[in-house]
Order: structure tokens, then sequence, then C-alpha cells
């Protein structure tokens, strides 16, 4: 911190895979590195608040995220598992994707969903974003000059988490659009977040709530039948450990193959209201990599798609 | 600055690197390691493919500063003795080369990839070199390659 704030010039570098292409093509000069790299106890990760909470470090790359952190956070994996390469993967991080802070990271819709928190710190002190305050426009953060990110705080899932996410081959993409949905399942909350639609990274309140709403009719109108919102004990003492994202893991979008048979449609109704919700949160643009028009729809059927994976997993999981 | 680096176990100590300077043009430039290949310096090709520490990486996309008392190995340090290692020996006898350029990034993700997984099914292959392009498009042959060297090494004692 002492370093930052002594060379407010330098940039900071860890897996260098944004920073190194705009050296590479002359689009960044910066005068100096600040490499986090050898900076100790930031490529780790811990469980927090109780072990309701993983608290990411900035500089651990998203192949150790989807080896070591795939059971709590199954959707931020997911999301990993879709970035780059395997090369890609080794090098880039979550924290790197939040300080370029591009409404296509791939990290960000699973962060939003999951409401995570970005831990950030300076020589004035340490301080905690609210994901929601983060993106603040296209490639700009919340982050201060000053600052640098110290850690990523996730909490830990409750509930089946989905990612789901269109571009044009299956690995080496930048999202055409994105899509993330997290059930929490403890708190009967519903979280998502939009990718590539929009100026920033983007929160589709009006289909959590309605989502929300749902969840919460079917519970008090399933009594003690199965398949419910929140179902049982087991739902949440079974927590994390339950392996809801092993179980899709080899099933990844990024083969080039449908992630599952599509689950009898719970709702087909709710599941297109949701996904047209979704859409219309969103405010894309038209550019290279596909129209606005595209954007809506693919994201109407992302969603559609998540949150019908998403009740699979409920039902499987009750 | 100076960089103090182990390549491909030797150690070396070069001065005058610049800040930003790569990992690629550093061993291309400085060490005089020209396996390693330049294709699209931002990471999408692989075929500048090394090892840092053990972990496989585009040397276009790391500072050389950064591998500051680490250890690299490149494409020619794969085989022990001098000689070709047994993924390269798969790549020759399958026909997996064509113009070449990117074979050496090729078989080194390819030796990455049996290191972690000796027995591959297709989808692995694909997805552990979906990092590597061939722009003879020659993928049947790269894929032959690695079952090659797989079912080989399976079948030494």
């Amino acid at each position: 911190m002492l370093l930052r704030s002594q060379y407010p010039d330098a940039s900071p570098i860890c897996g260098g895979t944004d920073l190194m292409v705009d050296v590479n093509f002359g689009r960044a000069r910066p005068p100096t590195l600040l490499d986090l790299t050898s900076v100790e106890d930031i490529d780790s990760w811990e469980l927090i608040d109780d072990g309701r909470t993983v608290r990411i470090g900035a500089g651990m790359s998203y192949t150790r995220i989807i080896d070591e952190v795939s059971g709590p956070c199954p959707a931020l994996a997911q999301a990993a598992r879709t970035i780059g390469s395997p090369q890609i993967r080794n090098r880039g991080t979550v924290a790197g994707n939040l300080a370029t802070a591009s409404p296509a990271g791939d990290s960000h819709p699973a962060l939003l969903a999951c409401w995570a928190q970005v831990e950030v710190e300076s020589v004035r002190g340490p301080r905690l974003i609210d994901i929601d305050d983060f993106f603040v426009g296209p490639k700009r953060s919340a982050l201060e000059p000053d600052e640098l990110i110290r850690a990523v705080r996730v909490p830990a899932a409750t509930g089946p988490q989905q990612f789901a996410k269109v571009g044009p081959r299956n690995a080496m993409v930048i999202a055409t659009v994105s899509f993330a949905l997290n059930l929490d399942a403890a708190a009967g909350r519903v979280g998502t977040g939009i990718g590539s639609a929009g100026p920033t990274p983007l929160r589709a309140r009006a289909a959590e709530q309605m989502l929300e709403d749902v969840l919460a009719d079917r519970q008090t109108s399933a009594t003690q039948e199965a398949g419910g919102w929140q179902t049982s004990a087991t739902q949440k003492a079974g927590g994390w450990r339950r392996g809801t994202a092993d179980r899709q893991w080899g099933e990844a979008p990024s083969v080039g193959r449908p992630r599952r048979q599509d689950p009898p449609a719970v709702g087909d109704r709710v599941a297109r209201e949701f996904g047209a919700l979704v859409a219309e949160a969103a405010s894309p643009i038209d550019d290279v990599r596909g129209s606005a028009q595209y954007r809506r729809h693919a994201l109407s059927v992302l969603a559609r798609r998540c949150l019908n994976w998403a009740l699979a997993d409920l039902e499987a999981d009750a | 600055m100076k960089v103090n680096v182990t390549v491909n176990g030797v150690a070396h100590s070069v001065d005058h690197v610049w800040a930003l300077e790569s990992l690629l043009d550093f061993l291309r430039e400085r060490v005089g390691l020209r396996g390693t290949k330049n294709a699209c310096e931002q990471g999408e090709c692989g075929s500048c493919s090394v090892y840092v520490d053990g972990v496989l990486v585009c040397s276009c996309l790391v500072a050389a500063v950064q591998v500051e008392g680490r250890s690299v190995v490149t494409v020619e340090g794969l085989a022990s003795d001098g000689g070709v290692h047994p993924v390269q020996q798969a790549f020759l006898d399958a026909g997996a080369v064509q113009c070449g350029f990117c074979t050496p990034g090729m078989v080194v993700a390819a030796h990455c990839l049996l290191a972690g997984h000796p027995d591959p099914d297709d989808l692995t292959v694909r997805e552990e070199l979906s990092g590597n392009l061939c722009r003879c498009t020659g993928y049947q042959k790269i894929l032959d390659a690695v079952s090659l060297a797989a079912e080989r090494s399976g079948a030494a004692p």
C-alpha cells in the first residue's frame, strides 16, 4: 500500500491478461508496474463469517477458483470456467476482472447475483464496497486511484446457482451476453446479474422480485410436499457441500454441448416472464459482438434456461 | 531492471530489462530461446505457451519482471536429455505439424494436458488445447498426436 501511494502512476499487474495486451499493442505505457504476484497472502481463499462467506484473495487465479471454491461459489466457478483458455485462467483473477470493470467481465454477473463485496485497501485504510456500488460506468469502478483490491467476499451458496454465456465460440470468447442466477434458499432471496448488455454489469431487480414472490407462494402452498422454496432443513443443512456445482461440472457450456437436457419446464409461464423481465432490465447496444435486439433476445433465453436448471436443482435437492 | 530467473534449469541473470517487456520477448531476445513463438501478443493463440513455476501461461501476457526468482520451462526444456520428448515424438509420428508455427506452443500445452490427464477423453483434450490456435487447421492430427502420446505413456511400464 505504501508502494501504491509512492508510485501513483504505476499500473498494478497480477495475471497481466488485460494490461499486457494493452502494453503489447501500444495502448498503455505505464511508467512502472506494481507486481502483485509477489505480494504474499493474496493468492488463497478462506471461509469467514462462520463459514457463510468465501473470501477470495485478489491474486487467486480462475483455475484455482474452479478447482477450490466451486462448492460454495458455483456461479462464480461456472463463469470462471467459461473464461479464455487454460493459459488465461491460470493467470487471470477476479480482482483483475473487477479492476478492469468491463461490462463484459465474466465474473461480474455471478458477483452481482451473489451480493458480493469488494475488499479494497489504501494507505488511508481498508473499505468494503458492495458490488452494486462498484461498477459506475463502462470500464469505470468505484476504486479510487490509490486503492488496490485485496479480496472479494462472496456469500456461500445456500441454494442452486447458474451462469450462462453466449459467444461465437466456446473458448476465448468475450461474452455477447451473459447471465447469472442465485437462488438463496436460506434467505428466500433471488439474485441476478447481467453481463455485456449495458454500460455496466446490471441486476434485474424486477425479475428478482417476481421470482421471489413466486417461490414464496410455492412454499406456502407446497406445505410439506417436496419441491418448494427452502423445502426443508436438509436444504440448509446440506449447504454447499451437496456438490450441486460438481454435478454440472463436467458438463460446463464451454465444451460445446448443452449442459444437460432441458428439464421439464417448471412453470413455463413463470420462466418466460422471468426471461422477459431480465431482458427488460438490460440496456444493450449494437456493436461488433451483437445487436441490441439479439442481446435482449439471447438474454431472455439464457435467463429462462438458468431458471429452469436452477429449479431442477432445487427439486433434485429437495 | 535486473531479472534473475531459471530457464530450463539454467540460472540467468539479465540486466537492463524494460519494465514492460514481456516474458516472451525476454525469452526470445535476451535468453536466445526462439522456440517460443510470437503471434497474437494478446493471449488468444497460445503459440507462446510456457510454464512458469509449473503453471501453463501465455508468455506474451507475463511481464518479464514478474518471473524474478521463478522457474520457466520452454519447449526447448521439455526433453531432459536434449533429445525429443515423447510428446514431441508423437507430434512427429502423427504428422501433427504443418507449417509448424503453432507447434511449440501446442506441444507445451499438450505436455501440460497429459501431465494433468494421462488418459484424457476427447472433450478434455479439446478443452485443454482450446487456447492454442493452428492456422493451418491441422487439429485432427494434433488430437491424434495427443492420443498417441497418451497411449504410449500408458503402455510404458
